[in-house]
């Protein structure tokens, strides 16, 4: 049911049955290793290219999933899944071999909110008794199309973040399956914002506004209160995102003092791991989510979470062309008591 | 209560700029000094040893561009030049030997798409610019000196 401006209320919860998520070496030695089912050493994964890789991490995140429910792909009813390179080959790949039917999603860094949210959407509607959402990123098949060659010698800028090496994918399925939560009660989809930012380096500034606009829709959509959730967890906004969003909604009467967390921002020790203003990606939400704060809401550490997973629409070809880059951001809010 | 960020295109760049944290300059022209500065210092090395050994100057002069440029690639390959790169920044880029980083680089991250469309089309990618651009501003200026000459 869609409720105030933008936000749908899942009005059956439908639930988060289990999660996977799958981290490349420079994740495993930040400060959440402990908290990933799958750690890889080898940036390849034994593959030859970054590519194959990518999509390789994607697939053991998907069939470790599969075993931890446990059940098998014949019994999965669609797959939402996406991925940052061209026409989203890691995924199209990886799920070829796994036999289930596919939508194939692109919102940048703010997919895995995005294939989340319809995952639970077809579940709530009845189309759908079990569906995955996965998402995947790898640090350096994403530098190879965004950046530069990566044994080129150049210095990244202090607002810089790093694509996270990782997968993250979770199977939702109806409330009445088990006892315990998370459930998935509300969905805000988020509007295209632009403020004019054309810095590639700087995604965390150009995509904040965006954010900024889907917790403030959703809060007032919802007439919740931001103190309402445990915690309200951005994708990528990395340290500077963080700090203005922190800023800016608290001018607007929002504190987010002590509730606010950035999957970007806490998956790297910055300092010792010379990341800037931490990760990004479409792996960085989905294996922060996946391994860390579901965790957090099975242990009951905390109840009430919004997820809010932050995406730069744009390409190197239209920076080049001097387009500034668009931000989006979709919000989930996920529960365990209904 | 507004929903958006009550700014305007300029109003949020300059926030974003009070914000965001500079590249520490000072830092960064120190490195870039004190390794372009050894880089050349190793060139010069090399031109006065093979002079010492009796090779002409031209012929020196020659070597030791060849000798930086493999060092550069060589220094590539095993991924050294990328972890220098991060610290000397221009230091590293402006030699002779961050001109054959810039062309190994790509050579090696584009292998995987074949020798033709992979390496042989993008080994230029970073250092095409630079030799068009080279190029042209060098016949230009060789014509405005050969018409200078002419009237001089």
């Amino acid at each position: 049911m869609k409720i105030g401006k933008q936000t749908i209320k899942l009005e059956n919860t439908p639930k988060i049955l289990q999660t996977s998520s799958i981290v490349g070496p420079k994740e495993s030695q930040g400060p959440l290793s402990q908290y990933f089912d799958t750690h890889i050493d080898d940036i390849f994964f034994g593959e030859k290219t970054f590519e194959k890789a990518e999509s390789k991490f994607m697939k053991t995140c998907i069939d470790n999933l599969l075993s931890k429910v446990p059940t098998s792909p014949e019994n999965i009813d669609y797959i939402f899944a996406g991925d940052l390179l061209n026409q989203c080959i890691c995924s199209g790949y990886c799920i070829r071999d796994l036999n289930i039917p596919f939508f194939g999603l692109y919102g940048a860094c703010s997919t895995f909110c995005e294939s989340l949210s319809l995952a639970s959407a077809f579940v709530n509607a009845g189309y759908a008794n079990k569906a995955i959402a996965a998402t995947s990123s790898h640090f350096c098949s994403a530098e190879r199309q965004f950046r530069m060659p990566l044994e080129h010698g150049n210095q990244k800028s202090p607002t810089a973040q790093c694509t996270v090496t990782g997968s993250g994918a979770a199977i939702v399925v109806p409330k009445d399956v088990g006892t315990q939560g998370p459930f998935v009660t509300y969905i805000t989809p988020g509007k295209i914002v632009d403020l004019g930012i054309t810095d590639m380096t700087n995604m965390g500034a150009a995509m904040m506004p965006a954010a900024f606009n889907t917790v403030m829709t959703h809060l007032q959509d919802t007439g919740r209160n931001a103190n309402y959730y445990d915690v309200i967890a951005t994708g990528d906004l990395g340290v500077l995102g963080s700090e203005m969003l922190v800023d800016l909604l608290r001018k607007e009467g929002v504190d987010l003092q002590g509730i606010h967390a950035d999957c970007g921002a806490l998956i790297y020790d910055h300092e010792k791991q010379d990341t800037h203003c931490g990760g990004s990606g479409c792996g960085c939400m989905a294996s922060v989510f996946s391994g860390y704060f579901y965790e957090q809401l099975k242990t009951k550490k905390i109840n009430k979470i919004l997820i809010v997973a932050t995406g730069a629409l744009m390409s190197p070809l239209s920076v080049q062309q001097g387009e500034s880059i668009p931000g989006i951001a979709h919000a989930i809010a996920i529960e365990n008591e209904v | 209560m507004n929903s958006n960020v009550n700014m305007t295109n300029e109003e949020y760049s300059s926030y974003v700029d009070t914000k965001a944290k500079n590249s520490p300059i000072v830092k960064n022209i120190i490195w870039a000094f004190l390794v372009g500065g050894l880089i050349c210092t190793i060139g010069q090395l090399i031109t006065n040893l093979f002079m010492y050994l009796g090779c002409s100057k031209d012929d020196s002069t020659m070597i030791c561009t060849i000798s930086l440029i493999f060092i550069g690639a060589f220094l590539t390959a095993i991924n050294v030049y990328a972890k220098i790169g991060q610290h000397a920044g221009a230091g590293s880029i402006v030699p002779i030997t961050g001109f054959s980083n810039s062309i190994v680089a790509p050579a090696i991250e584009f292998k995987t798409e074949g020798y033709v469309l992979g390496i042989g089309a993008n080994m230029f990618k970073i250092a095409g610019p630079v030799l068009v651009y080279g190029t042209t501003a060098s016949v230009i200026i060789g014509f405005i000196y050969w018409l200078i000459t002419m009237f001089i």
